[in-house]
């Protein structure tokens, strides 16, 4: 068989084999298209879409810069100078010729915000939820995990021997009863998200703490979806359900509201820190965090240490958005966080409506299988710091206008799944 | 076997539905496909009949398609109830 003369060396066969599985994705309407952003991530955007279009002005409702801080001037301008002072990368991994004391001054300022013993940083949190479990638990151990957290935890736990179980999502008679089965274990460890990725709503992480402590268990929490904002000082949801200083470990993101760049962090008891600095392959095998964003994010923990404004600001932007779209007559999940999905549950309707949004100046995504469960397809809105109130009420006349097109407007789910035919 | 069948169905409805889901659980009822059950939370299945029926069930044998209905489910258990059984 002739090889194809081109850049990868892929025969024939194999290459019409992928070419099908690609357009079997194309063809179930699960097929994800990239839009090119021409501008600083911002509350307004320019985006090029489809490709080859020229780039127009939108407002983006879709980002995880939830303090504004993802092109903050002070923060662009801390990193200027890291690159001056430490330069642009470090060519190796931490424990070789890797870290620098910016890299140990950032990880005692995070541990100081979230009020944990000790810190490490990894190249992002999901490289910090793949090293942890398998770093810290054995064979002999358990993990019992709500259904719901975040596809970098399941990937954690499959690298790890340990025995795995879960929960149904927030349900803590149903965690009660794993915790029970599982008292023969060497250890159980609770895992949880703090703001669940695509529900927005939060964990119990109170009631979470109260059953570790009465069974014996360490609890595990991934914060990247409210730390900074989520508490009355921003440090996170154990801050908010009144549990600060209890989580044994707390995994979160710099890329987000912390600045949006990269980098994560596993900040937690001593013991088990000091277990990831010797043993986590993500942190043995990958490359240091580039000094440009270690300064940047010690300016962050410097702007948020110094002032809640911003987050009270998110904090009444999500109210303000939520109380808009269920006005409007959209089905959206409940909850507090900014994280604001708006359901649809077909799949094809939510790439409709997100590109129809697009036409009308907002920028928001259609979530769909694999990223959230068949059926279960949605808008996710997300608020930001960077939001002002007339850039609500532009989103909230473009969702409405497309809601009305669509006909979803004052539909709950059982409507809207039978106008999908399901 | 029916009897079988039904501690199956009971496992599911009280492991994997919410409260407040009256959603049937038939002998034949997607559970995988119909998104009842994910691999993510499978592995308690997997672990509930193994110690139920004192069995191991091979990983490579605990496939989607094999746990996506009572029905086939409970011909799995059978398979490898025939087998000599192990201490689990």
């Amino acid at each position: 068989m002739a090889r194809e003369d081109n850049v990868m060396a892929f025969i024939t066969a194999l290459r019409d084999r992928y070419q099908s599985e690609i357009e079997a994705i194309r063809a179930s309407g699960l097929f994800k298209d990239e839009r090119y952003i021409h501008s600083p991530q911002w509350s307004e955007i320019e985006v090029e879409f489809p490709a080859g279009s020229k780039p127009k002005k939108c407002i983006n409702i879709c980002a995880n810069n939830y303090l504004g801080l993802s092109s903050h001037p002070e923060v662009i301008a801390a990193a200027h100078a890291g690159l001056d002072s430490r330069g642009y990368g470090m060519s190796s991994v931490r424990f070789i010729c890797g870290t620098q004391d910016i890299h140990r001054e950032l990880e005692n300022r995070l541990t100081e915000f979230l009020g944990t013993e000790d810190t490490l940083l990894f190249p992002s949190c999901m490289d910090a939820n793949a090293g942890f479990f398998e770093a810290c638990l054995n064979e002999q151990d358990v993990m019992i995990a709500d259904r719901l957290v975040h596809a970098s935890i399941v990937d954690g736990m499959r690298l790890c021997k340990a025995m795995q179980d879960t929960y149904k999502h927030s349900d803590m008679g149903h965690l009660e009863e794993k915790l029970q089965e599982h008292m023969d274990r060497r250890s159980r460890m609770i895992l949880t998200d703090g703001v669940f990725s695509m529900d927005g709503d939060m964990a119990r992480l109170n009631e979470i703490v109260e059953l570790a402590e009465k069974y014996d268990a360490m609890v595990f929490l991934d914060d990247s979806h409210a730390t900074g904002f989520i508490g009355r000082t921003g440090r996170g949801t154990h801050e908010h359900c009144g549990v600060f200083g209890r989580i044994d470990v707390i995994t979160t993101t710099l890329g987000k509201a912390l600045g949006g760049a990269s980098g994560g962090c596993v900040s937690g008891r001593r013991e088990l820190v000091e277990m990831c600095r010797q043993r986590a392959r993500p942190f043995l095998f990958s490359n240091s965090v580039a000094p440009v964003i270690v300064a940047g994010a010690l300016k962050v923990m410097e702007l948020i240490s110094r002032s809640t404004e911003r987050r009270d600001r998110l904090e009444w932007n999500a109210r303000y958005w939520r109380g808009l779209l269920k006005d409007a007559g959209f089905d959206i999940k409940e909850g507090e966080s900014p994280i604001v999905p708006v359901m649809l549950y077909d799949a094809k309707l939510a790439q409709d409506f997100a590109r129809d949004l697009f036409d009308e100046g907002v920028y928001a995504v259609g979530f769909f299988f694999p990223v959230v469960p068949k059926g279960q397809a949605r808008i996710r809105t997300q608020l930001s710091a960077a939001h002002e109130k007339h850039h609500l009420d532009f989103a909230i006349d473009a969702f409405k206008k497309v809601g009305q097109k669509h006909g979803v407007l004052g539909l709950g789910r059982k409507e809207l799944l039978a106008r999908a035919g399901a | 076997m029916d009897e079988m069948n039904r501690v199956v169905r009971d496992y599911i409805v009280r492991e994997y539905l919410e409260e407040g889901d009256d959603r049937e659980i038939t002998d034949t009822t997607p559970l995988i496909t119909g998104g009842i059950v994910d691999s993510f939370s499978m592995v308690s299945l997997k672990r509930f009949l193994e110690k139920k029926y004192q069995i191991r069930i091979p990983d490579a044998d605990a496939t989607p398609d094999a746990f996506d209905t009572v029905q086939g489910i409970v011909a799995l258990v059978q398979r490898f109830r025939t087998a000599a059984p192990v201490g689990v």
